[in-house]
């Protein structure tokens, strides 16, 4: 449920600044309460997407091997996924970003 | 075997459509969609760390024909699957149940869904610089 406010946040933050051009959105992303909720929200996002991905995998995926291989193959990815996304957050809120 | 057939459960080859089960599928159809626009998000969110160059070439991608209609499918996929996740919280907490009620909070969601990409798509363009 904490999806609701935090995508409502991220949505209505992109549509309502002034332009999507890299300065813009490296200067709101650097305040540190954007970060701060752009981590949540990459983090919670990609945890509920992961268990809907994975109900979809248990469901189709019939042989008990192949659904072993792909839920791990799976699990990966999202951690690759929502750590790459939390990392650049931190990149940018932190300022390790080539300016 | 028993002598008669037994009743079976609903078999998708006989199961007429209707707008339970239609919008069930398409939940499961946006949050798959969704899925992958998790890792557009991050692409988008890497390029922005990365610099300058990094981020025009993910704006590019995004700004173009096709960046654009995924872009646009992945807002009505958003809205709908808000929509109809908050249809799907007030089962949870025992409320709407009713068919009447059923079948009007899923024809809303999927107009409101309609209504507000619409919405979205006409501020963006009216924002264009």
């Amino acid at each position: 449920m904490a999806l609701i406010p935090l995508t409502l946040w991220f949505s209505i933050s992109l549509l309502t600044l002034p332009g999507l051009d890299y300065e813009t959105v490296l200067t709101w992303l650097s305040v540190p309460i954007s970060g701060f909720l752009a981590v949540l929200l990459v983090a919670v996002l990609t945890y509920h997407s992961y268990l809907g991905t994975q109900v979809i995998v248990e469901d189709y995926v019939t042989s008990s091997g192949m659904k072993v291989l792909s839920l791990m193959v799976l699990r990966f990815l999202y951690v690759l996924a929502g750590g790459a996304g939390i990392f650049a957050i931190l990149r940018v809120v932190f300022g390790f970003s080539r300016l | 075997m028993p002598a008669r057939p037994r009743p079976t459960s609903p078999h998708a080859g006989i199961y007429r459509w209707q707008i339970g089960n239609t919008l069930s599928i398409l939940h499961r159809v946006t949050g798959a969609a969704l899925a992958l626009g998790l890792i557009a998000l991050s692409y988008w969110l890497a390029s922005l760390a990365d610099g300058a160059d990094s981020y025009s070439s993910a704006a590019r991608f995004f700004t173009g024909p096709i960046g654009l209609i995924v872009l646009l499918g992945w807002t009505f996929a958003f809205l709908f699957h808000l929509l109809n996740g908050i249809r799907h919280l007030f089962w949870d907490a025992g409320r709407g149940f009713e068919r009447t009620q059923r079948r009007l909070s899923g024809w809303a969601a999927v107009f409101g869904a309609i209504a507000l990409t619409l919405c979205v798509a006409a501020w963006v363009w009216a924002r264009l610089p």
